[in-house]
């Protein structure tokens, strides 16, 4: 699996939709790119080994462009999306690319919202009149608007409320981040959800929803200029629009160790670490975080990396141990180390044995064959991605929308393998560091109303 | 040979455009054999991406299991690859990685086997398939470990029992097929695994893991030759029949309705109503699965979602499948529901089941049906990993090697009347399972009829 997949296992919130995703790389010597009279971008990568085509429309808003009070806003939005245009009626957005055969989906994270279809080729232009028509045509109907967004309170129950892990990441980024957005949850709080209105959302469209804040990219059986032409007449009269001015919300340097805990019903602690460090800002004169990005392989990419290595099979004391890092991102970026003790251990003697991992790195550094491996596992990922043409749309879109290039995909892997140990080390001892630290353990509670099994002798729960 | 997906595909567009199938023409061109050792092989061809999908499975799913021993199938298809011909696992993980190469498992109630990815250049796939020949062949289930993974499974069993949606699973398998290998967990009981021993692995791996069961897909960038020598190479050191294997029993049918209601804090319900379904290898499959896409299998546009989470808001996943197995695999429609609605959700689940069944779909429902599952034909088959998995099903079900091509015509096949008269053969209102895990108390109620 290629590196950036794997942040995904423990940011588990970081992107809602009912598939999930990630960066990487491909080579990207045969794609074309265009951008219309108004703004709207165009990224058309050809892959001819099916007769089928996926389409993409991502645009540059996510719950990192909302407000307090307004948490899910964006979230919300994707969701009314599918509920009907001044010439198509509720549901019949999806009614018509499931009589053309298509599959198709939405999905929004802290920075971007995407809608996608797969198609077989010859129903592109119906996939991209409908994009084209909802960007600009949505009608909001408070009845729509209403049952929807008991639909999203039904989805936060189920990703959130009801799973522990879940709960435990979202409250770390809301005391890890004290300004910037990112600290809120991209589903947003209950009590904004409920007062969530039909005006907010319409505002919320019409500010952001415009075709120079969107990208469309294709991916599949097509010759660029078609698609081009294709695009300009569906979106080609959408008038451009002043986009509200968008605030950095700078997040202040932290000042110390942060530690919290949430009580929730569960069998084992779950110990969630989360420091603040750099993340990709210039792709090509920036070197840290392609070294964290090898430093997160080294230490959880594979079956025999240090942390499943050491503290699962070896020391048997988590019964999973892993790291991660998101340092493709519009906001601030962590390295994380999560896992779980096996029973009979504590969320203390976990937290120690992660950071004596970390310490390992820093004093010893890591070898040449550990860096090699991981750099064997991302080239052979460049050639397995390419047998999904979703795949690759998604990273050029993400790449894209960020606000990167997607050439920088197969720069971000010529970097990688430019990595050195000594880099990796360096990155380990200058920002692995306490003062930048935010500690979350999950302190298991009994099941309320339900039977509790007994414990096995001498296992505690909780700390 | 063929040198692209495309090429492999266009016979499939031609009859998505004119809706005529053409038999002669062969969209996928699988071939098959057998290796001297008794293994059935499926190979595609497919030199477009340098790569290579390889997978060896075994009918040593959990349906094998014994309710005294429950986990046992489970820990030996993980165990495989955790010290194998004098390897220890870091050796066989470090193995893999080092050439980027990725070892995956299948696991089911029926399956159970390795699957291998891997770049095609020898320099890759050599070492990649020696490694993988090795596993297959001389697993060594090490104490140590077998007593570590046992520790963790039990681990993550309590965890997960914690669980509404996994309470309900469980509870719902139990009830669907009661004494059947299919009530059994698949990966074993908090219970059980404890008294599991090393000895009680290599006797399932020998008994089970053998030459003469294996199916063996592969699909990617090597020649027929070279695939002959993989699956003879993968094959070859696995253990020999030692006579006939019993088969599953049959599952018997539900003698009436049941539901259980089980107290749980969580803020949702998780709900999930069914019964025994069909086999894999039932005459009325297609017209099953079609049917299924208009009731609850078809996404956004299916009965189920539209009543419960279209008209009502109540949920965010709503849906319902089959799912045929060697033995009558389930049919389960599922959601899950803010808990104090619980109750309206579950009477608009069973309604719109009831209505289904007595009515049948409409025409216009049939054709939206036959549309988007004809019409995203090309998307079933897109890549590497999708052939490969048909290819591995295909082998294990011991489906036709034309499944593919037959595909779009079986389903252009199915008509309203055929719908309804196979769930009034297959599903029986009156006789379903129901189980609500988010509650105040517990309660069951059993009504036979």
């Amino acid at each position: 699996m290629n590196p950036a997949l794997r942040l995904y296992s423990i940011i588990v919130a970081a992107c809602l939709t009912l598939s999930g995703g990630a960066i990487s790389a491909q080579p990207a010597d045969d794609v074309a790119v265009r951008e219309l009279a108004n703004g709207l971008r165009i990224i058309v990568k050809p892959d001819r080994r099916a007769p089928v085509v996926v389409n993409m429309v991502w645009y540059r808003i996510g719950s990192v462009d909302e407000k307090n009070g307004f948490t899910g806003i964006a979230h919300v939005l994707e969701h009314m999306m599918f509920k009907g245009t001044k010439t198509v009626a509720p549901g019949e957005f999806s009614r018509l690319i499931a009589a053309a055969g298509g599959r198709e989906n939405a999905f929004t994270s802290r920075d971007y919202t995407g809608y996608f279809q797969t198609l077989q080729k010859s129903a592109l232009p119906l996939s991209l009149r409908l994009e084209a028509d909802r960007m600009t045509n949505l009608v909001l109907s408070q009845e729509e608007f209403a049952k929807e967004l008991k639909v999203v309170m039904e989805e936060r129950r189920l990703r959130t409320d009801d799973r522990p892990q879940s709960v435990v990441y979202e409250r770390l980024m809301a005391s890890a981040l004290v300004a910037h957005p990112y600290r809120n949850p991209i589903i947003g709080w209950m009590s904004d959800l409920e007062n969530l209105s039909l005006a907010d959302t319409r505002a919320f469209y019409d500010a952001w929803y415009a075709p120079n804040n969107a990208t469309v990219v294709v991916v599949g059986d097509v010759v660029p200029d078609e698609v081009f032409a294709l695009v300009e007449k569906y979106f080609g009269s959408i008038p451009r629009k002043t986009l509200p001015p968008r605030k950095p919300q700078d997040e202040p340097p932290q000042l110390g160790l942060k530690r919290l805990t949430v009580k929730a019903p569960a069998e084992l602690p779950y110990v969630l670490m989360a420091y603040r460090v750099p993340g990709l800002q210039k792709p090509a004169t920036d070197w840290e975080p392609y070294a964290f990005d090898m430093l997160e392989s080294v230490l959880s990419g594979n079956d025999a990396a240090r942390l499943p290595q050491k503290l699962v099979k070896t020391d048997l004391l988590a019964t999973t141990a892993g790291a991660g890092y998101d340092g493709v991102g519009r906001g601030p970026s962590f390295f994380y180390l999560s896992g779980s003790p096996v029973a009979g251990r504590t969320a203390e003697q976990l937290e120690q044995g992660l950071r004596r991992e970390l310490r390992r790195v820093v004093e010893e550094g890591v070898t040449e064959a550990e860096l090699n491996r991981v750099k064997a596992q991302v080239i052979a990922a460049q050639v397995y991605q390419r047998d999904s043409m979703f795949f690759q749309a998604r990273q050029i879109g993400s790449m894209e929308t960020i606000g990167f290039s997607y050439r920088d995909l197969d720069l971000y892997i010529e970097k990688l393998k430019q990595v050195t140990a000594e880099q990796v080390k360096e990155v380990a001892r200058k920002y692995l560091i306490d003062d930048v630290l935010t500690v979350a353990y999950l302190d298991p509670q009994p099941l309320e109303g339900a039977p509790r099994r007994a414990a096995p002798a001498g296992v505690r729960h909780g700390q | 040979m063929v040198n692209n997906l495309m090429k492999l595909l266009k016979p499939a567009v031609a009859a998505m455009l004119w809706c005529v199938v053409q038999p002669a023409l062969a969209i996928l061109p699988i071939e098959q054999w057998q290796t001297g050792s008794g293994a059935k092989v499926y190979f595609v061809m497919n030199r477009s991406l340098p790569m290579l999908d390889v997978s060896v499975d075994f009918p040593a799913g959990s349906g094998n299991d014994s309710k005294q021993k429950s986990g046992v199938a489970a820990l030996a298809n993980g165990l495989l690859r955790q010290g194998a011909d004098g390897l220890s696992e870091d050796d066989i993980a470090r193995g893999f990685a080092d050439i980027g190469a990725g070892l995956g498992g299948r696991f089911d109630a029926d399956r159970a086997g390795l699957s291998l990815r891997t770049l095609s250049d020898p320099k890759q796939r050599i070492p990649a398939l020696e490694l993988l020949t090795r596993i297959l062949r001389a697993p060594e289930f090490p104490t140590a470990v077998v007593e570590r993974e046992k520790a963790r499974q039990i681990g993550a069993l309590k965890e997960a029992d914690l669980k509404p949606d996994t309470q309900a699973a469980r509870i719902f398998a139990q009830l669907v097929f009661r004494d059947h290998p299919y009530a059994l967990r698949s990966v074993g009981e908090v219970a059980t695994i404890g008294d599991v021993t090393r000895d009680d692995l290599l006797a399932f791996y020998r008994r089970h893991y053998v030459a003469e069961r294996a199916v063996v897909a592969i699909m990617g960038d090597v020649s027929r030759q070279q695939a002959e020598a993989i699956a003879d190479q993968l094959t070859r050191g696995l253990p020999r029949a030692g006579g006939a294997v019993p088969g599953l029993p049959a599952v018997a049918p539900l003698q009436g309705a049941i539901t259980r209601i089980v107290a749980h804090p969580a803020s949702q319900s998780h709900i999930l109503i069914g019964a025994p379904g069909i086999r894999r290898d039932d005459p009325d499959y297609f017209t099953l699965f079609v049917g299924n896409h208009i009731l609850g299998g078809g996404g956004f546009v299916s009965r189920i979602n539209e009543e419960v989470r279209q008209k009502r808001g109540m949920a965010y996943s709503a849906y319902s499948y089959f799912s045929p197995q060697l033995a009558a695999g389930p049919f389960v429609i599922g959601m899950q529901t803010r808990r104090d609605q619980a109750d309206e959700a579950l009477a608009v689940a069973r309604k719109t089941l009831r209505d289904f069944i007595n009515n049948g779909p409409t025409e216009k429902e049939l054709l939206a049906a036959r549309q988007n599952i004809v019409g995203g034909f090309p998307m079933r088959i897109d890549s590497n990993r999708k052939i490969h998995e048909y290819l591995a099903v295909i082998g294990f079900y011991g489906l036709s090697v034309t499944y593919i091509d037959d595909f779009i015509g079986n389903v252009e096949r199915v008509t309203v009347a055929g719908i309804k008269a196979a769930f009034a053969r297959h599903v029986d209102p009156d006789k379903l399972v129901t189980v609500v895990v988010g509650a105040d108390k517990d309660q069951t109620v059993a009504a036979a009829r």
